[in-house]
């Protein structure tokens, strides 16, 4: 027991605390308030408190729980909306009312509801067991099993095992290493700031598929991959992860909130019960789990909401799942450090930063991967940060430091956001280093010709930009023909591919199949309108063709629907442009003719 | 509470920041008052205690404090402000005590004015459309119950005038509920309070006003108190008197100015152009205290103005705003000086909150709709007006010359209305649907064939 010695906003430094160790989890002063010892100095511990310091006075009791930070797991995960150090949001409700009062403590998961365990079937007693091993399950929710997997250190002979309805603290077996006999629960905990141990990672194969045509099309993310979102605001980070949220086919979705609105939050918690996860056709609310620090939240909780979000996810992990992370925004976690650091009077880095933060967020990205767990299963984390960068201005040093270790970009562009151009990713700037590896994943699920359309695809939308800085200077009527086309195709993309009204019940989500299907048909009417411009057909009357309207509203044709209206188009398309280079060819013919006479 | 114990053991002074010693333990954050050697008393926070030391932020000025004669008591308690409904149709200075002349605030029930944060989970989702009467706001931009919105404005550019119509016109449809406004002057000219509360008295809204001015020559360190009186006043009057608030802040420029001089002050390491590294969460504690709570009748309404320094939105100041309220409100000079008022650039606002607040059984259920298009075509309206000031409007191709058109009927008929013209929603999207009919049919592709069939009227091109 130590005494406070002094405090500094959410920095209180404690004396007496001799014996305590590092990034052990403390109860400051009277009113217990949650605190994590960040130094030692002599018999002084410094203690970053997550929550509000106010009326903390110097000589008030600190207690030590001798527990590294750490967070609660089992049955009872899925669905649960946390702040960031896992104390669930609506016991605090419940507790202190719609303002978050102080002191409050609460476990992460119910401690008296029973869940069914059912042990595995090649689990026997008497068999040697280890870490990671999973011995059974609770089907949590009608499509989620959750595994139960023996703790960190667990090692011995399994000496007794039921099946039956228990609570998480009751015994469900018991190992026996040597005559020292431990019971096993279905609750285990995890030390948030140390990434779970592991037998093995992959190359991931597979992509997230997300349903957002931008994203499944040009720049794809892997299933255990990276990717940042850096963008200014207003330029849509949080509704591309929100969508990504919501229509990823992840097993499982934890989302961090780490220090932004509260209302944002709240949308997803009024939302998501209601949508429907279009794997399982379940409420979504189901397969994901909140973490919630908000802006107004303690700032010290901020920077411990993100690695409280991916314990979580390792923990699921290691049963075999595919996961998805949004951290939004992991500049709020940073600046949080730097808040920290700065109160520790460390001599900043870059911007007032501390001299860690590029090793922090290479530490916190590398703990995303597609991963053979202890217990033998794959499983994979596909981590996702959103950035923030003052003024959207990306060479400063959280976007840097970001970008040296995720494998994607998606490049946010405020100009196409205020034209009301979503997802507002910049299709230009953005890259995704998962392309080639994904490729084989493509051409068998999607087919070859998707594959090389996408590459067309791209090489109009890059030619389109070029040719547009030149229409700037010239204006568009001195380009070629051939060329003038292209800025009509490259539009035709813009405005009716890569864009997507995430409001709109259909466009929201658009399968692999429906995204083949739409681009091929645009590229086909590429094709036939340089062929026939080449014909001598005029510009503007291929501009001003009706398939057009077919053409764009292609996206908002119902799944079921979609095969009938893209073959109806694709003959339209074809019959269209026979009609215009007939009517060309007759007036040529007649020109001819009328020549002659 | 230790009333009776009076120290006289200032160590230091510097700025507004004074050291106290041998302090037995004072709390965080706790209030001390400063006795001056002729009587006068200050208060003041404590920002740092240790053993026997406390380090203290003096709201007002240090002037005439003395290291020997001038004393401080601890009062035991944080920043509280008295609340009651009596305070509607009252004028307070920035640290709360009446500038109106009459009588202090009776029956009071004591509140922190730092509040304590909302809990995500008791938050309901704001979506009552307010309609203010603007075109840009509602059509475009739209307002909803519980959102914080800031004006970026500039020097010189009329965010007062555009505050005051809001204020003035703004409404719930079919709604009769108590609404009330709560003003904070933040380090605002004489003229600008003058300007208010003449408003506030002109159209009758003064009785159902709350105001707190801190002018531009009163202390600047009272401006970190001033918002946060406003706003717990307001969540009184929201969460236990029912009352719908909106919360006008001005201008959150001086706030900011007064955060930096005390950061400065304390030696701390500066951020971006010498603002403190923690202003986003500090201007946070002030912005997320707008919202709707479950369960709850009232309701806080964030305006929030904000002068942009030499116009740049990519300023610590907008910029952290920006990241953290529900959108922005922009005004731009170049309209202004077009003679365009309001000049509300659609480039560049944007509710992030509109997308629940309209559609039908709200608005109108092409709302969404005609939004986006018009966003969409003033903003090719614009790179083809930038075109043509290359290469002349001759050498612009057919749709360009009408999307040309566009962008100058969409200033003059659209953005631009009288300060006292109250449009409502339905005329705005009247004014929409005619603009949009002087373009191409095939150009609306982000409304819904159904709304094109039912609102646009073909006019001969």
């Amino acid at each position: 027991m130590g005494l406070i010695k002094r405090i500094s906003g959410p920095l209180v430094i404690a004396k007496e605390m001799l014996g305590s160790n590092m990034y052990d989890v403390v109860k400051v002063g009277k009113s217990r308030l949650i605190g994590e010892i960040i130094q030692l100095r002599g018999d002084n511990a410094v203690i970053q408190v997550y929550e509000d310091t106010t009326g903390l006075r110097p000589g008030e009791p600190v207690e030590t729980t001798s527990l590294p930070l750490s967070v609660e797991l089992g049955p009872g995960l899925l669905g649960m909306i946390y702040d960031g150090i896992q104390r669930p949001l609506e016991t605090l409700e419940k507790k202190s009312g719609s303002f978050i009062g102080k002191g409050i403590e609460a476990f992460a998961l119910d401690r008296k509801k029973k869940w069914h365990f059912t042990p595995e079937k090649n689990i026997k007693k008497g068999m040697q067991v280890h870490e990671g091993m999973i011995l059974g399950f609770v089907q949590e929710t009608p499509t989620f099993k959750h595994y139960i997997l023996l703790p960190k250190g667990a090692k011995g002979k399994l000496s007794m095992i039921k099946s039956g309805s228990f609570t998480i603290e009751e015994k469900i077996a018991e190992l026996d290493n040597n005559g020292k006999k431990s019971p096993i629960t279905m609750m285990q905990r995890r030390s948030v700031r140390y990434a779970s141990k592991i037998k093995r990672k992959f190359k991931s194969e597979e992509p997230l598929v997300t349903g957002q045509r931008v994203i499944d099309t040009l720049f794809p993310i892997a299933k255990g991959g990276t990717a940042a979102v850096p963008g200014p605001f207003g330029a849509g980070k949080t509704v591309i992860q929100h969508s990504l949220a919501k229509y990823s086919d992840s097993d499982v979705v934890v989302y961090i909130g780490c220090g932004e609105r509260g209302n944002e939050m709240t949308e997803i918690l009024s939302e998501f019960p209601e949508l429907k996860d279009p794997k399982t056709a379940r409420p979504l609310m189901e397969r994901t789990i909140l973490i919630a620090n908000t802006s107004n939240m303690p700032v010290a909780a901020r920077e411990a909401s993100i690695y409280t979000g991916i314990t979580i996810a390792e923990y699921i992990r290691d049963m075999g799942y595919n996961i998805s992370i949004m951290a939004d925004s992991t500049s709020r976690w940073a600046e949080a450090m730097r808040e920290i650091s700065a109160r520790l009077e460390e001599m900043p880095g870059e911007e007032g930063y501390p001299a860690y933060l590029s090793k922090r967020l290479a530490e916190y990205y590398e703990r995303s991967g597609s991963v053979e767990s202890l217990g033998g299963k794959r499983g994979s984390i596909t981590l996702i940060g959103a950035v923030s960068p003052p003024g959207g201005d990306i060479s400063e040093p959280v976007s840097q430091g970001t970008l040296r270790v995720v494998k994607t970009f998606w490049s946010l562009d405020a100009s196409l956001a205020s034209s009301k151009h979503f997802p507002s990713i910049n299709w230009l700037n953005s890259y995704s280093l998962y392309l080639d590896i994904l490729e084989p994943w493509y051409i068998k699920n999607v087919g070859e010709e998707f594959v090389s359309d996408k590459k067309q695809a791209m090489q109009l939308l890059q030619r389109e930009s070029e040719l547009k800085d030149i229409v700037q200077l010239v204006g568009e009527d001195a380009l070629p023909e051939s060329e003038r086309i292209v800025l009509i195709i490259g539009r035709m993309l813009r405005e009716d591919y890569l864009r997507q009204n995430a409001y709109d019940e259909i466009d929201a989500y658009t399968t692999m199949k429906k995204q083949a299907g739409m681009l091929n048909a645009m590229l086909l009417f590429s094709k036939l309108a340089s062929k026939a411009v080449s014909n001598g057909v005029k510009v503007e009357k291929i501009a001003a063709m009706k398939i057009r309207t077919d053409i764009s509203r292609l996206k908002t044709v119902k799944e079921q629907d979609f095969g009938a209206a893209l073959k109806k188009t694709t003959l339209g398309i074809s019959a269209e442009f026979n009609a215009l280079e007939k009517d060309e060819l007759g007036s040529e013919l007649k020109q001819e003719k009328q020549k002659v006479n | 509470m230790k009333f009776d114990i009076e120290y006289k053991t200032i160590e230091n002074v510097a700025g507004p920041l004074v050291v106290v010693g041998k302090v037995r333990a004072a709390s965080y954050n706790e209030i001390v008052r400063i006795r001056m050697q002729n009587g006068e008393y200050r208060l003041g926070q404590v920002l740092d205690t240790s053993e026997g030391k406390a380090i203290v932020q003096v709201f007002g000025s240090t002037s005439g404090i003395n290291l020997d004669k001038t004393s401080v008591s601890f009062l035991g308690e944080t920043f509280n402000i008295g609340v009651s409904d009596s305070m509607l149709g009252r004028i307070f200075d920035g640290q709360g005590h009446p500038r109106d002349g009459a009588a202090g605030i009776a029956g009071k029930e004591k509140r922190d004015i730092n509040g304590f944060p909302i809990n995500p989970v008791s938050r309901s989702y704001p979506s009552d459309f307010i309609e203010t009467g603007i075109s840009t706001i509602d059509g475009m931009n739209t307002l909803v119950r519980g959102q914080k919105l800031p004006i970026f404005s500039g020097s010189g550019l009329p965010h007062n005038q555009l505050a005051a119509q809001i204020t003035r016109q703004a409404k719930v449809k079919n709604k009769s509920e108590s609404f009330a406004v709560v003003f904070a002057g933040i380090g605002i000219t004489y003229d600008d309070a003058e300007y208010f509360t003449n408003e506030f008295r002109r159209t009758g809204a003064l009785s159902r006003t709350v105001a707190f001015i801190n002018l531009a020559d009163d202390p600047s360190i009272e401006r970190i108190l001033t918002p946060r009186l406003a706003l717990t006043t307001a969540e009184y009057l929201a969460y236990e008197k029912g009352m719908h608030v909106l919360v006008i802040l001005n201008d959150m420029t001086n706030y900011a100015e007064a955060l930096r001089e005390l950061s400065s002050a304390r030696e701390e390491v500066p951020g971006r152009r010498g603002y403190p590294g923690y202003m986003y969460t500090d201007f946070a504690s002030i912005y997320e205290r707008a919202g709707v709570l479950r369960g709850k009748k009232g309701s806080i309404t964030q305006l929030d103005i904000l002068t942009m320094p030499s116009d740049d939105v990519t300023h610590p100041i907008p910029d952290l705003t920006g990241y953290i309220t529900e959108g922005q409100i922009f005004l731009s000079r170049q309209l202004y000086n077009k003679g365009i008022y309001p000049p509300i650039n659609p480039i560049g606002s944007l509710s992030r909150l509109m997308g629940n607040g309209v559609g039908s059984g709200k608005t109108r259920e092409d709302h969404k709709g005609v939004s986006d298009q018009l966003f969409g075509a003033y903003a090719r309206a614009q790179d083809a007006k930038n075109l043509s000031s290359i290469v002349g409007a001759e050498a612009l191709s057919e749709i360009d010359k009408r999307y040309l058109n566009f962008g100058e009927n969409f200033e003059n008929k659209f953005i631009k209305q009288g300060f006292d013209e109250n449009r409502s929603i339905e005329r705005t999207l009247e004014i929409g649907w005619e603009l949009l009919s002087a373009l191409p049919e095939s150009e609306l592709s982000r409304i819904k064939e159904e709304y094109i069939k039912k609102y646009y009227t073909k006019k001969q091109a």
